[in-house]
């Protein structure tokens, strides 16, 4: 383990480098891929190949195949993405409690697993409905403690860097799990079946690498019982007062998240004018998970180097170029490809480099609640922001409806700039 | 962790790894293995030697009996819905037909699954196709057999965020857009223009000797209407409350349509129908809950398709008179999607 709260917040400020400068150069430490964190990493793309192999058929299932209602499961998915933003919180306080962030990961991968294996049993509504609903709370439970041991594991110099070989893994299980599932439905046309016991399969292997391979890790100093964190808190709260802290970040966070409408509005909006659009519609977010995987190292290496809530803000100002390529009248292929590079580029700057960030400016005992926290801002104002953009699309079309949205995000990149310029954009720079 | 613990670490890992890989690959070889011989097995039903013919009096459908030619159109004659049927050798997943064409809705399986329709000749070459944007729902050809009505599964992206919405679209069987999608028409109810952004639009079934009319169901905020659309005005404008899937009847005086008795979450959709003239809704005795766009048989026959119990992909098409003293019964089995050719 790297990191202790002074070494990973305190002492470090003072040696960095000025801005501007390679902290990973000569006179820093060099980079070294921790095995947890590429443990972890594996554990992910096989949970992703795993999930994302099930959501890709389950419209096709539930409307071709089982011949159920749609719209009673849009109502319900909401409902659960609601419940699933609240129980990343309380996952995090729970592993923050215990100290140790490995056992809530287990149980939240875990259920995602079960679910997995309720899918291969379910065939009416609710019970479907009750088994997509543990996918989600498991994804929730999961996440914060995951970001948690990734953090601890991490070389503080290069935390983002860390994150991003992370979610690199993660977006290869995410880009190759439709892919398969197609492949079996391919060969087995209505083997849905099949893509449901071969999910199951990588969820179990997911969980056996976590269970097996991952180290039990404590978020915090060892001498520091449960009980008594007096002392910490007291740290914390004096850093605060320094420190612009996780508070800004979160409001700059949501406000970046107000404005940040659904992949699937845009990718509405390009198969509106572009016929290519509409005949290979799967691919256009595959293409997002590639591109977010190539990039999510390096603009992870740019974020330790430069500064993480610079790369944070300038992955908005991607989105907002895509915004605006969607806007413009013009259609074809170019235009299309251009605002999917953009689209993986915005979450290759912001998905791993938000919890670098996050985790930075938390205490070591309260880091599994700041992640969760910082999820929790993210993925509810983003839901806002869908509901908020179907209302405007709908009032003045989705062109202007793009335009609109793209001058308010350009207002809040500047508004978000002056909120993480003091500390949070120098200070946290490394 | 020691040494020996993480070589143990390992050895657990690595047996379970071979034995999750060995069990799904045993399932997945089985489950090929029996697709293939299901492919290949005699079907179900009893099939025709000859090819299919599309002519007055007979029944178009999608076969689902187990076996040889799964998924294509089949076609009975009305005198006997029963007896032997003829397949055509195309698959769809939803077809309607008239005496001028067919239209087949259908999934291209492949690494990029995608969906298009595709307008069929009466002899069962594509004329036309183009790109749907979602998984094939409901689809009708207008009684002149020039106009195609389309609706789709959208979901928000492709990978089941679980936005769900419905795309309905009208185009000209000749090429180019007549209406293209519905949701651009105004949508008002009781005088006032309904601009909210949950308004889905399905089911289109067109006026017989009307050709710029149609019928259709809209829903926003939770209430449904059955909706009377005019293509050269743009406009839908409800004319009736609940009623989804509707379908006119081939004299022009009456809708079926499935009418949620249930609640939005646990739907029970009954077989009703409702008399344009007076305005009296009729609902029908059928106790399983049909979520279909019915067809007429006659002026006073309903079609529609059921799942059949226990097996996953198959279904038979049922028939009930408008009467609520009727009892249902099977028209066609192992068949979905029926149209009659008049």
């Amino acid at each position: 383990m790297y990191l202790s709260m002074s070494d990973r917040n305190g002492g470090k400020k003072d040696q960095q480098p000025p801005a501007g400068a390679d902290p990973a150069g000569p006179a820093g430490p060099r980079f070294r891929l921790s095995p947890v964190i590429l443990w972890l990493g594996v554990v992910s793309m096989l949970t992703d190949v795993s999930s994302e192999s099930v959501s890709a058929v389950l419209p096709l299932y539930i409307t071709a195949f089982l011949g159920l209602s749609t719209i009673a499961f849009g109502i319900l998915d909401g409902i659960n993405q609601g419940a699933s933003a609240i129980v990343r919180i309380a996952a995090g306080y729970a592993s923050d409690r215990i100290g140790r962030p490995k056992p809530v990961a287990v149980a939240g991968y875990g259920l995602s697993m079960l679910a997995r294996i309720g899918l291969l049993f379910a065939a009416g509504f609710w019970a479907l409905t009750a088994v997509v609903t543990a996918d989600r709370v498991g994804k929730g439970i999961r996440t914060a403690p995951r970001d948690a041991l990734i953090s601890v594991s991490a070389q503080p110099e290069h935390q983002a860097r860390h994150f991003g070989v992370h979610r690199m893994l993660d977006s290869i299980g995410a880009a190759t799990g439709p892919l398969l599932a197609f492949f079996v439905l391919m060969l087995i046309p209505n083997g849905y079946s099949t893509v449901f016991v071969v999910s199951l399969a990588f969820a179990a292997l997911g969980v056996a690498v976590l269970v097996l391979l991952v180290p039990n890790l404590r978020t915090r100093p060892q001498d520091r019982k449960p009980g008594t964190k007096g002392q910490g808190k007291t740290g914390f709260r004096w850093r605060l007062l320094r420190e612009p802290g996780l508070g800004r970040l979160l409001m700059a966070a949501g406000i970046l998240g107000l404005l940040t409408v659904g992949d699937g509005f845009i990718y509405l909006v390009l198969q509106d004018r572009d016929a290519f659009a509409v005949q290979w519609f799967p691919l256009l977010y595959v293409g997002t998970n590639v591109v977010f995987l190539l990039l999510a190292i390096p603009l992870g290496r740019l974020a330790d180097r430069w500064g993480k809530a610079r790369v944070f803000i300038l992955g908005h100002v991607a989105l907002l170029a895509c915004y605006l390529l969607a806007a413009v009248p013009v259609g074809g292929l170019g235009l299309t490809l251009a605002c999917l590079v953009l689209l993986g580029a915005f979450y290759a700057a912001t998905d791993g480099v938000l919890a670098a960030l996050a985790s930075q400016l938390t205490p070591p005992d309260k880091l599994a609640t700041g992640l969760g926290t910082a999820q929790t801002v993210v993925a509810l104002s983003r839901m806002t922001a869908s509901v908020g953009f179907g209302v405007l699309w709908f009032a003045v079309g989705p062109a202007v409806a793009m335009g609109v949205v793209g001058v308010l995000l350009a207002a809040g990149v500047v508004a978000s700039w002056f909120l993480l310029r003091g500390g949070v954009l120098h200070g946290a720079a490394a | 962790m020691s040494a020996a613990g993480r070589t143990a670490r390992w050895g657990i890992l690595l047996v379970i790894t071979v034995l999750v890989i060995a069990a799904a690959g045993a399932y997945a070889a089985n489950a090929f293995g029996r697709f293939q011989e299901s492919r290949t097995a005699a079907s179900a039903a009893r099939v025709a030697t000859g090819a299919a013919v599309l002519q007055k009096g007979s029944v178009l459908f999608r076969n689902t009996a187990p076996g040889q030619g799964y998924g294509t159109i089949g076609v009975v004659p009305l005198s006997d819905p029963a007896g032997e049927r003829s397949l055509a050798a195309a698959a769809c997943d939803r077809v309607y037909g008239t005496l001028q064409n067919i239209v087949c809705l259908r999934t291209n399986r492949g690494l990029v699954t995608n969906f298009e329709a595709a307008v069929l000749g009466p002899d069962w070459q594509p004329a036309r196709s183009w790109a749907l944007p979602g998984i094939p729902s409901r689809t009708r050809i207008s009684p002149d057999g020039s106009l195609v009505a389309t609706t789709v599964f959208v979901s928000g992206h492709a990978y089941g965020n679980g936005n769900f919405s419905t795309e309905t679209s009208i185009t000209a069987v000749q090429g180019g857009t007549v209406a293209g999608n519905l949701e651009d028409f105004a949508l008002l109810v009781n005088g006032t223009r309904i601009t909210a952004a949950d308004r889905n639009i399905w089911g289109v079934t067109f006026a017989p000797g009307q050709r710029d009319t149609f019928y259709a169901t809209a829903a926003s905020s939770g209430r449904i209407w059955l909706v009377k659309g005019n293509i050269p005005a743009r406009t839908l404008t409800a004319v009736y409350d609940g009623v989804e899937c509707p379908s006119i009847s081939p004299d022009g005086t009456r809708v079926a349509y499935k009418k949620n008795t249930g609640s939005a979450l646990a739907v029970h959709w009954r077989v009703a129908y409702l008399d344009l003239a007076s305005g009296k809704e009729t609902v029908l005795s059928e106790p399983r809950s049909v979520d279909d766009q019915i067809e007429w048989l006659d002026d006073r026959t309903l079609l529609y398709g059921l799942a059949r119990d226990g097996v996953a992909g198959d279904s038979d098409i049922w028939q009930i008179t408008a009467d609520p003293a009727s009892r249902s019964s099977v028209f066609i089995e192992h068949a979905w999607s029926p149209s009659v050719v008049r």
